[in-house]
């Protein structure tokens, strides 16, 4: 008993009690349903038994002009936030460190503050705000130019700017934090010499900030990538349920909770989010590359 | 003469300009930013069949707003409004409930698991694990979503705490978040408890959750904040109304019908006050927690 006691307390075996909580939900919770998941996007699932299909749910995909339409709101919006959600944080983080701007504490706090709020909480005030009554903020806001109200969120263009302003104003301050955190690591002499050289306020940004900040940006690009990707919630929140008019909020989650929760066709639905996990890694792999994310390691 | 003083004042009211032009744009930034809390703060003071009439939008009008949302919130507008009352604190419970248990089991696994991979040199598989750790960071949630909410109702985990709770209690970016903290950490300390006679198990709590105090708080602020919001999980476990949680609870009220628009967005505004509260108090603590990952990429 002691000396199990002993090798229990033994530099050689605690850390494997240490990473035993880790190594049982990575089995359980990960591995098992990731594995699952792979398996049963090859099943017709009913309530009862399974069905090997092979790979009918991916060839019906292929044809089923909703997954298309979901597929390609996901991608587009994806892309929106990338060109949105990251030059402009980029900025703001750069002016908030120079010497130009006051009461830096006090715009991070507020800047902060929407990330706080649910979506559940911000998708019901921008529903509020995008509603087609004539009191809304964006209908008054038209009446101020002399327009008549509309229906903003029936029609895509006007629709998705709601989505992307709600985007926008949940995630421009976090982003900024990110970017603040990878500027406060760059060394400031750097700047000095710079300046010595003669260097204006453009070609530090272009030669110095841009490539110093770089692990930053890859880390900001990857996490929007997937955040845009498996978008659901304000979609789900903007239209009061998982049904757009025309689907101009579908996103492909969205269609995966669709069948799988509401249709309950759990095969087809898992063959929609294998088909996530692919765009996901082939997008993500494409900026690593780009980025020279690799190169790096290998030197 | 004349010329050189002249250059530097043109410069100096050029970085003057440049000054208010700034800060003006982060004023008007913060505006925007507050607008859509602002209105809806606002309108928790008007009638909710409003809302679904007239849209949102700030309204000063200060003559029109009454207590009575928040009246009918805290139960004291008659029988209806003492079931809704009931209704609501109850989801508020279930959140508190949820996202206090999730916070302290999170950083308790999380932190162990992190000492088990970062704190021994000699632990051959500690590579593997963080190379795992990252994986999992790799594959949506959304993607496990449905095969996970199969297995859940398999091992008979559904409607419980614990099948909210369970499949996110080894949260990647937490553990990546203490390995990260703990790599800066001298390891002499281990030494110098383990000649004092601590066992490997004493040290990690003694010794070395003191010292993590300021990752456990970062940590425990984006926690609580991603438990309290969380909607999409929950939403899936919870089959019983009386284990809803405040989002799950709110997203019942929004009915076209418009209803329930006086719980709904006085319930609304009262739901951010716990979350704002660990914000402005420990704010600090979070900024460092949520870049950490950023810098080293």
């Amino acid at each position: 008993m002691s000396n199990f006691k002993k090798l229990l307390h033994s530099q050689k075996v605690a850390p494997f009690i240490f990473c035993l909580p880790f190594v049982l939900s990575l089995i359980i919770f990960w591995a098992y349903p990731l594995i699952s998941g792979i398996v049963m996007s090859f099943q017709d699932i009913t309530f009862s038994n399974r069905v090997w299909v092979g790979t009918a749910h991916y060839t019906k995909l292929l044809k089923d002009k909703f997954f298309i339409t979901a597929v390609l709101n996901s991608v587009e919006y994806m892309l929106l936030t990338l060109v949105l959600l990251i030059p402009i944080p980029m900025l703001l983080a750069v002016l908030m460190e120079s010497r130009l701007t006051k009461a830096k504490g006090l715009w991070k706090v507020i800047m902060y503050i929407p990330a706080l709020t649910s979506v559940v909480i911000s998708g019901m005030l921008f529903r509020m705000m995008f509603s087609e009554a004539a009191g809304s903020q964006m209908n008054q806001m038209l009446a101020f130019f002399g327009r008549a109200p509309i229906p903003w969120l029936k029609a895509k263009g006007t629709a998705w700017i709601g989505l992307l302003l709600l985007c926008m104003w949940r995630w421009t301050g976090v982003n900024m934090l990110y970017f603040l955190s990878g500027l406060k690591a760059i060394d400031g002499s750097i700047y000095e010499s710079a300046d010595i050289d003669g260097a204006t306020p453009k070609q530090k940004f272009w030669y110095l900030t841009l490539p110093l900040i770089k692990p930053t940006t890859i880390y900001v690009v990857t996490i929007s990538v997937y955040a845009g990707l498996s978008m659901f919630l304000e979609s789900f929140m903007l239209w009061n349920g998982n049904s757009s008019p025309k689907n101009i909020g579908l996103t492909i989650v969205g269609y995966l909770y669709k069948r799988g929760i509401e249709k309950n066709d759990l095969g087809y639905a898992c063959a929609v989010g294998m088909v996530l996990m692919v765009i996901a890694l082939i997008i993500n792999f494409i900026q690593l590359v780009a980025t020279g994310t690799f190169k790096k390691e290998e030197r | 003469m004349a010329n050189n003083s002249s250059a530097p004042k043109t410069i100096e009211s050029n970085h003057k300009v440049a000054m208010v032009l700034t800060n003006l744009l982060f004023i008007v930034i913060c505006f925007l930013i507050a607008f859509p809390l602002l209105a809806g703060l606002l309108a928790s003071f008007r009638p909710g069949r409003e809302l679904v009439q007239n849209g949102l939008a700030i309204n000063w009008d200060f003559s029109t707003m009454t207590l009575n949302n928040y009246k009918y919130l805290f139960g004291m507008l008659g029988s209806d409004s003492v079931i809704d009352s009931a209704k609501y604190f109850m989801w508020y419970k279930n959140s508190l409930i949820l996202t206090i248990s999730t916070v302290i089991l999170t950083l308790l696994v999380c932190y162990f698991v992190s000492y088990g991979i970062t704190m021994y040199p000699k632990f051959k598989l500690s590579g593997f694990l963080l190379f795992m750790v990252i994986a999992t960071m790799c594959v949506p949630f959304e993607i496990l979503m449905l095969p996970l909410y199969q297995e859940v109702t398999v091992l008979k985990l559904i409607d419980t705490r614990a099948g909210v709770i369970l499949p996110g209690l080894c949260a990647a970016s937490t553990i990546f978040f203490f390995h990260q903290y703990m790599q800066g950490l001298p390891r002499e300390l281990l030494d110098a408890g383990r000649i004092d006679g601590c066992t490997e198990y004493g040290i990690s709590v003694k010794i070395m959750m003191p010292i993590c105090k300021p990752a456990f708080a970062s940590m425990a602020i984006l926690c609580a904040m991603g438990s309290w919001n969380n909607m999409l999980w929950p939403m899936l476990v919870f089959r019983s109304t009386n284990k809803f949680t405040l989002q799950i609870g709110l997203n019942t009220l929004l009915t076209p019908y418009g209803n329930n628009y006086d719980l709904l967005i006085a319930g609304s505004m009262f739901g951010i006050i716990p979350i704002l509260l660990i914000y402005l108090l420990f704010q600090r603590y979070l900024i460092d927690g949520m870049t950490a990952g950023a810098v080293k990429g």
